[in-house]
Order: C-alpha cells, then structure tokens, then sequence
C-alpha cells in the first residue's frame, strides 16, 4: 500500500534533485529544467495531498488539483519566457555557461 | 459738489500720473501740460476748501477684519490739513511752472512729470489721511516717488546711489514707524486718529508702552524728516534735479514728518519722556546741521543743511509741545525753503549745471531778479526781522527759553551759525568778482522760471505777519519772555552775519578749513564702517554655515554617504548565479523559520 508518506519522499528528493541541479551546474539550460523539476515535486506532493484527503462525499479535494493545473500553466508560461531569454542570451554572447554571464557584477 | 473736493484733490494728480505714463509719454509738452493742469486743479480746489466749513466729504471702508481692524479711505478736514494742502499744493503749483523751465530740454520730461504728480498724490494723501494705515501707505509712496524723483538722472551713478540712500535711510525709519503703530493699535483697537486720542487716557497707567509707542512714530518723522541720526540721506538727495529738491526739502517730503508728529501730536505728549527725546534729537539735528553747513562748497548742499537745521528746530518745538510753533515755522520755512532752492537752481541754469560756490561770484550784476529773491529767502531764513522766518524762529527761540534752557541756549548758537553761513554763500556768490568764465557770462532766467521766484519773495516776505498767517494758522501764544528773546536772536544775527562778511569778502578760496566740519561729521564714513562691518560680520557667518553646514554637510554627507552604502553593497555582487541562489535559498529559509515557528 503507497502511503502519502511515499509520495512526500518521492516529492521531496524530485525537489532535492532540482535544487541541486539548481545549485551546481553552470549551463542555463540544466538549470531551467531543474527549476521545472522543483515545480513538479511540488505539484506532485500537492496531488498527493488531494489523493489522501477525502471529503465527506467521498471524493478527493478537487481544489488543489485545480491550483496544480494553475502552476503547470505558469510554469509552461515561465519557459516559455525563460528559454526565449536564453536564445537571446546565447546570440548575444554565444554561450550559455552562468560563469561567463557576469556584467552586472562591479 | 463741495463734498467731493478733497476726491479731486487727491485723483487729479493721481489721474495725471497714469494718463502720462499710460498715454502720453511721448508728447513731452502735453504731458508737463497735463501735470501742471493737475497740480492747479488740487490747488484750487485747496483754496475753495480753505474757503469753506463743514465740508464732509464721502468715505468708504477700505479693510475691515472681522470688527477687529477697521480701516476708512477717509478724510480729516481740520485747521492744520486745509493751511498744509494750501502750502502743498501751492508751492507744488510753483516748482512744477518752474519745472518747465529748468527741465525744458531733458531727455525724460514725460517720466519727470509723471513722478512729480505722483509725488504730489502721495503727499497731499499724507495730509489728507484720517487714520495711521493711509497715512503709512501714503507715506511709503512719497519714499518711493522720491527714489524716482532724486534718481531721475539715473545714468549718473551719484543720482542713483543717492536715490538708493534716500529710500534704504528712510525705510529704517519707517520700520519703527510701522511698529509703533501696531502697538497703538494694539493697545487702542483702533487706527483712526478721532478714535485713538479719547482711547489713550486708558493707556495713561503704562507709561513705558506709551513712551516706546511714541518714540517709534517718531521713529518715521527721524527718517521722513531726516534728523539725526538718519539724516544722512538728505544732503546726497541733492543730486536730483534743482525743482525736486525744492519740492523735497521745502514744502512735502521732509515736512510730512512735522506734520505728522503734529497730526498725533496727542500721543507724543501724553509721553514726558518721549517729548524731552524728540525735542534734543531735533535740537542736535539743527546744530549739528548748521555745522556742517558752515563748510560746504555746493550750493545746494548749503541749502540743504540749512534745511537739516530748519527741520531741527521744527522738531524740537513739537518736543516742546508746541504744535503751532512747528507748523509756523513749517509754513515759512516752505516759502522760503522753496524760494532759495529755486533761486539757487535759476544760478545753477544759467552757470551750466555749476554748482560750486568758489567758482561763481558777482552774480548780483547778472542776476539781478534772483539775486533779490534769494536774498529774501536768505534774510529770511536766517530771521532778519521783516522776513518771514524771524517770527517763526522767535516762536521756536521764546519757547524753548520758557520751558527748556539748554535748548534755547543750543538753539541761540544754531541760529549764530545759520547767519554765518548764509552770509558767507551770500556773500561768495553773489559779490566780490566773477572766479570763472561761466560766473562773467551769465545772464538772467526766463520769466517761467523767474515767476515763481517772485510770487514765493512775496510770500516769505508776508508770511511771518500775523495778519497773514493768523489767516491761516493758529499762531503760538506772545509770552512775556518774547521781548527778551528777539533782542538776543537779532544781536546773534548781527554777530553772525558780520563776522561772515568780514570774513568772506573779496576772498577766492575758503580761510576756514575744518576737516571735521566738510566730511560731514565722518557721518558716512561710520555708516560706511558699521555697513561693512556688520556685512562682514553677516557674510563670515553666512559662509561658515553655507561651507561647512550646507555643503559638507548636508550635500556632502548625502553624496558620501550614497558612496560608501554602494561601496558595502557592491561586495554582494560577486557575479556568481549560485552564490545569489544560495542566499536567496538562505532568504527563504530564515522566512519560513521566522513565520512558523516565531
């Protein structure tokens, strides 16, 4: 029997994976999807929590699963957005590597 | 019809002034025109309401604050007003006729003439006015017009820098003037001169306030009046044109001051204290001006320390308490003030704008009319006894021998010394030999300007006698004292005179030379130091605050401060995505702790 403890753990090293991936590579690319990685460990605990806590009527709580479509479509949108920046980022300087991209510091 | 003269007194020239500088600025004949047409008008009508009693002219309410401040357009139709719109107006009559001779080729006729009526809306509003806030109003514009009047040879730096002196040194005054009277209305509730005086008894029990408050009017008549120690400004105002120091200093300008010491006259006297302060100011004034004059070497500036003594003596019998000593002196003193102005400004045409006495000389042969006419203002205002001034003097003289020795005994020496001095520019001018070419070439003034002269000989020749200035005047009471007196004041006129004709006759360079007495005193010389001095003082402080207080301060520290914040800021930028996104994991973390579990 999956418990909802299962699916937290599950969750929780989807969102560990991605914030690591956040955390130590360079290229921006791996790091966008590492972002949507993190959103999804959270979508995925969220459906988890609807799954686990059932109404009186017996159904699951339709309200969460209708805030995780919500995030799926900001999160398709934040692509979107973000890759749009990264091929004009790459035209501009020709690389895609966080070391190189430094200007704003002084 | 009668009850609007005073209107069309005051709006005529009033009317004048606009029309010429709005329209006719141009038409340099049709504006003196307009002018002179004005200035006859406010003096006709002067006459008609001399003539009359009773009249009550319409008033309105100009400001009124909630009941508490209430001031009229109203006017005050006394004795005093009507004698002091009829000298006013007429010798304003006179010098502007005189005007259209002696300013009949000047570049701005129109804008001269335009001053002039404005001048003359301004002082006879002076006379007119029935409470202190139309009086200070008025007051201010006869300053006013007078900066354009005695700066009317703008382009001539002295011109100007003698307007600025005028009205800077009388603005002092008037400071105090402004002062003193919010404190009578403060204490009266009321500006309107009918309805102060039954107020003050009250005010009798704070003897202090009401000596300030008096001093502080007084204060006005200091710088209006120019008495020591803001007389400084008179002798420079000489560099406007001959007709406006006439205008000036004999008839309005420094006048108004008497007259309005005399007008509130009731204040003043309710003040021992105050009256002992004004009759020595006003007796320091007219010796020390008479000293002065001794060593002087323009014409007009004679004349224009005589005028300085003159007033002195004006003052000092309103600090005797005497109002109709002041004002007959003030009414003969005008006639014959105007008359020596004019006839010295006729000597000054006809030398070409020379001013100096040491170059003229003999103009008695050349000058025959204004010789005769600036001998009687002369004898005049040194009180030779058929002349007018002896018996205003000896108004003066026989009651400061009453109430107050020392006056009289400082007054006996300024008339020693006005003697001397008219004598001596009598002498110098107008006999002896020709010094210059000018002085042999010259010839007699035209009849514009000669007229005057001969109407205003007549009246400073008359208006000493009773039965004509009882006519307009309260005269001051004969006392038994008055017998002594004009016997001292004849033998000092005698020692006076003499000794400046033995001393002056057939002399071409002045024996006398007292440095102290040409520099004026070194009057403004201390001006000049105290000016610098206190400026310095001012502008050292001023440059502390602005260098270190507003500059290092205020817009350093902001600059310096934005720089070192940036520079400490700046080292969180290390250009590095993960170290941002670490701390910002950190953020987030110590958020969390921080809402859930504190």
């Amino acid at each position: 029997m999956v418990t909802l403890g299962d699916y937290l753990i599950v969750s929780g090293m989807l969102f560990a994976i991605g914030f690591a991936g956040v955390m130590l590579r360079r290229n921006l690319i791996i790091i966008l999807m590492s972002l949507e990685l993190m959103l999804n460990a959270a979508n995925l605990s969220l459906v988890a929590f609807s799954r686990f806590r059932v109404q009186p009527t017996g159904l699951p709580d339709y309200n969460v699963q209708v805030f995780v479509f919500f995030i799926i479509t900001v999160a398709a949108a934040e692509v979107a957005v973000g890759l749009a920046i990264l091929v004009a980022l790459f035209r501009a300087r020709q690389t895609t590597d966080v070391k190189d991209i430094s200007s704003l510091k002084f | 019809m009668n009850s609007i003269l005073p209107w069309i007194i005051l709006l005529g020239p009033l009317l004048s002034a606009v029309a010429i500088t709005l329209f006719t600025l141009r038409w340099k004949a049709l504006s003196s025109f307009i002018s002179v047409a004005a200035v006859l008008l406010s003096f006709v009508c002067s006459c008609l309401i001399f003539s009359q009693s009773g009249i009550s002219p319409p008033e309105f309410t100009w400001i009124e604050l909630g009941g508490v401040f209430k001031v009229p357009f109203g006017f005050v139709l006394d004795g005093l007003s009507k004698t002091m719109l009829l000298v006013v107006s007429g010798v304003g009559s006179l010098i502007h006729i005189y005007s259209l001779g002696y300013i009949r080729d000047d570049k701005g006729k129109s804008r001269y003439f335009a001053a002039l009526s404005l001048f003359m809306f301004a002082m006879l509003g002076i006379v007119l006015a029935n409470n202190f806030v139309m009086l200070f109003v008025f007051w201010e514009l006869v300053g006013f017009t007078s900066y354009v009047l005695i700066g009317h040879w703008f382009y001539r730096d002295a011109a100007a820098d003698a307007a600025k002196k005028a009205f800077i040194t009388t603005r002092i005054g008037d400071f105090g003037f402004m002062l003193g009277i919010l404190m009578i209305w403060m204490a009266t509730g009321s500006v309107i001169f009918s309805e102060i005086s039954p107020r003050l008894p009250a005010l009798t029990s704070h003897p202090a306030f009401l000596t300030i408050a008096a001093l502080l009017i007084f204060c006005g008549a200091v710088g209006k009046s120019a008495q020591f120690p803001l007389h400084v400004w008179l002798a420079d105002a000489m560099e406007g044109p001959t007709p406006i120091s006439a205008l000036i200093h004999a008839a309005t300008m420094v006048a108004a001051g008497v007259y309005m010491l005399v007008r509130v006259a009731f204040i003043i006297q309710a003040s021992p204290i105050a009256l002992l302060v004004i009759a020595w100011i006003g007796t320091i004034t007219a010796v020390l001006a008479a000293l002065v004059a001794t060593q002087q070497d323009d014409i007009k500036r004679i004349l224009a320390y005589s005028t300085l003594s003159q007033l002195g003596y004006m003052v000092m019998a309103v600090g005797l308490a005497s109002n109709e000593a002041a004002i007959f002196h003030l009414f003969t003193h005008a006639f014959f003030k105007a008359l020596l102005f004019l006839a010295a400004g006729s000597v000054i045409v006809m030398l070409h704008h020379e001013q100096n006495i040491w170059k003229m000389g003999g103009l008695s042969r050349s000058l025959p009319i204004t010789f005769v006419t600036f001998s009687v203002g002369a004898l005049a205002l040194i009180g030779c006894p058929p002349f007018s001034g002896f018996f205003s003097k000896d108004a003066i003289l026989a009651l400061a021998y009453e109430r107050n020795t020392p006056i009289f005994v400082v007054g006996l020496f300024t008339a020693f010394l006005t003697a001397f001095y008219v004598m001596r520019l009598l002498v110098i001018v107008f006999f002896g030999k020709p010094r210059s070419e000018v002085a042999r070439e010259s010839g007699e003034s035209p009849l514009v300007m000669t007229g005057p002269l001969i109407v205003l000989a007549l009246l400073a020749t008359l208006g000493g006698f009773a039965f004509f200035a009882r006519k307009f005047l309260a005269l001051p009471i004969e006392k038994e004292a008055a017998i002594f007196v004009p016997a001292l004041a004849i033998i000092v006129l005698i020692l006076g005179s003499g000794l400046a004709i033995a001393l002056y006759r057939n002399r071409t360079s002045d024996p006398l030379q007292v440095e102290l007495l040409r520099r004026k005193f070194y009057f403004d010389e201390f001006y000049r130091w105290l000016i610098d001095w206190t400026q310095e003082f001012l502008a050292r402080i001023s440059a502390f605050v602005d260098r270190w207080i507003i500059d290092a301060g205020v817009v350093g520290g902001t600059s310096s401060g934005t720089w070192g914040i940036g520079a400490l800021l700046r080292l969180v930028q290390v250009g590095n995505l993960q170290a941002y996104l670490f701390l910002f994991g950190l953020g987030i973390v110590a958020l969390i702790y921080f809402t859930i579990f504190r």
